[in-house]
């Protein structure tokens, strides 16, 4: 893992926000208030400022000052949840791992962070449905070498998770104030988490 | 999209900045982070009250900064929780000796970026949560109700129980009765057009409402044909009383709030329902608040919110209060 691999995902990650920013803002239309999209946008953009400022600095570091921007700049659920994610990877760091057992461990422990802060867990309709599975699987594949394998595994993983949303009568965040009428759509937030997760698992694929 | 604007990603800046110089005489405007506080601070210790929440929904908060309301408002981006950084500041600058009560409604990205500015600052402090609506189902295991017009009457009330010296512990526990004694719920006949959008945030046509709508243009409790003021009146202040259970000759406070793109003679027209209304069912409306003061942009609609009264909130609600939307006996 270096500096280069991190700024490369996220730019990999803005660029599929981007391409189905229309659909996650219509889906935040319908069941929440539309706010998500320009939020994930604007922190995107602000963390990828920071590309040449950070890129040689250590891993624990970089992830920490992500994490930092995105407190500072995006705002709302998706700001507090982001940021708690990265700063709580940047925790667990450890450079005597390999990069996918490393990661593992990073990503589990900043989702671990991520659930206290929103006082969530799978099944109430938010990101955490695609972030917890996603994190799980990430341990449980962490010894293996294939890695175009282990990013297939995880994008199956985040697509089941984004698709259990739409049934889901959310108890937690703004759709729960719908209460039976956000059933038959899925969370956005869920959307944009799979759709930044199968950017990174893509980098791997067909390579 | 018509609206006032030159940048859409300058609107707030601009925005806040007009609102300082507006009212230059009461309040102070800072950026980067943003935080509105009060200009003549207090000279004796007092609890600072600090709020914010999305912007949008003007004159909350900014505007009831000032004596007798809060120390410090902290606007986020057009619907969306301010960030953890902007409480943090308006926090070191307002705190008076005396601790800091934030005052939050009860939304998750609120609740959230306020905790974790809780958690930067070294001052003791207290949350209230505000959760008045009673259009959405509470449960202890969901987020629960929303936080919406209530809010300013929390405001106003521990505001001015701050204003006596009151201790934190005090000011919290005054503040979460006067919120159980709140209810609130609103009916929206338009969207509203987030700027960064440009579009509306839900379809409506012409004979349609949202039933118990939020002050975000987000869905309410169910869509359908509009409806007489008096017939919604009943529906609306039905289902506030089921939740407040008023007991024969109470007396009330009743706020209704426009949701920004209603004129004031409908607000009028909708208090006079509201107050015949209450006075047929033994109900006492000895205060009374008609205006936009929890806004969701140009949305038209509006909302009824009751408080029941005894004599704390009532001496609390009646007190000297001077800010740039609220101002009585000064």
């Amino acid at each position: 893992m270096n500096g280069d691999q991190i700024f490369n995902s996220i730019n990999n990650i803005q660029i599929s926000i981007k391409n189905h920013k229309d659909e996650i803002e219509k889906l935040d239309q319908e069941i929440g208030d539309g706010d998500h999209i320009f939020n994930i946008l604007r922190g995107l953009d602000e963390i990828l400022n920071l590309k040449e400022e950070l890129m040689d600095k250590p891993i624990d570091h970089i992830f920490k000052q992500l994490g930092m921007k995105i407190m500072t700049t995006v705002g709302g659920s998706s700001g507090a949840l982001f940021a708690t994610l990265l700063m709580g990877m940047s925790k667990k760091y450890n450079s005597d791992l390999n990069a996918l057992h490393n990661l593992s461990e990073m990503f589990f422990e900043g989702v671990q962070s991520m659930k206290k802060r929103g006082k969530a867990d799978v099944g109430e309709k938010t990101m955490l449905d695609v972030l917890i599975p996603v994190s799980k699987s990430l341990i449980e594949l962490q010894n293996e070498t294939d890695f175009e394998k282990v990013a297939n595994n995880i994008n199956n993983v985040a697509k089941d998770g984004m698709l259990s949303t739409k049934d889901i009568i959310a108890t937690k965040g703004r759709a729960s104030f719908l209460g039976e009428r956000a059933k038959g759509h899925i969370d956005p937030g869920a959307r944009s988490s799979q759709l930044a997760i199968e950017a990174i698992c893509n980098q791997f694929i067909n390579k | 999209m018509k609206k006032f604007v030159n940048e859409v990603e300058n609107i707030l800046t601009e925005s806040l900045t007009g609102f300082g110089k507006a009212h230059s005489d009461i309040i102070d405007v800072r950026l980067s982070p943003d935080f509105v506080f009060r200009k003549n601070k207090s000279q004796n210790d007092k609890v600072a009250l600090i709020s914010g929440g999305g912007s949008g929904h003007e004159p909350l908060h900014g505007g009831f900064v000032g004596y007798g309301m809060l120390d410090a408002a902290c606007p986020g981006q057009v619907f969306s929780a301010p960030t953890p950084d902007q409480m943090e500041a308006a926090a070191n600058e307002v705190h008076k000796n005396k601790g800091i009560l934030f005052i939050v409604k009860n939304y998750s990205g609120d609740i959230m970026n306020f905790e974790m500015g809780a958690d930067m600052i070294e001052h003791e402090n207290q949350t209230i949560i505000v959760n008045d609506d009673v259009a959405v189902e509470d449960s202890t295991f969901t987020t629960g109700r929303r936080g919406v017009a209530g809010t300013m009457i929390v405001e106003k009330t521990v505001g001015s129980l701050a204003e006596t010296g009151a201790s934190l512990e005090d000011c919290k526990i005054f503040g979460d009765h006067v919120n159980k004694m709140t209810a609130s719920m609103g009916v929206a006949f338009t969207s509203c057009t987030v700027p960064a959008a440009g579009k509306p945030t839900f379809e409506l046509s012409n004979d349609e409402m949202e039933f118990g709508v939020g002050i975000h243009g987000e869905p309410g409790r169910r869509r359908e044909k509009i409806k007489s003021a008096n017939q919604l009146t009943d529906e609306i202040l039905e289902t506030i009383l089921e939740d407040l259970k008023p007991d024969n000759n109470q007396e009330v406070l009743l706020h209704v709030n426009g949701f920004g793109g209603t004129p004031l003679m409908e607000l009028y027209l909708l208090f006079e329902c509201g107050q015949k209304l209450l006075e047929k069912k033994n109900i006492k409306v000895s205060r009374s608040l008609v205006g936009n003061y929890t806004t969701s942009l140009e949305m038209a609609g509006g909302s009824f919110t009751v408080t029941k009264l005894d004599a704390d909130i009532a001496k609390h609600w009646d007190s000297a209060v001077h800010t740039p939307a609220l101002r009585w006996k000064m």
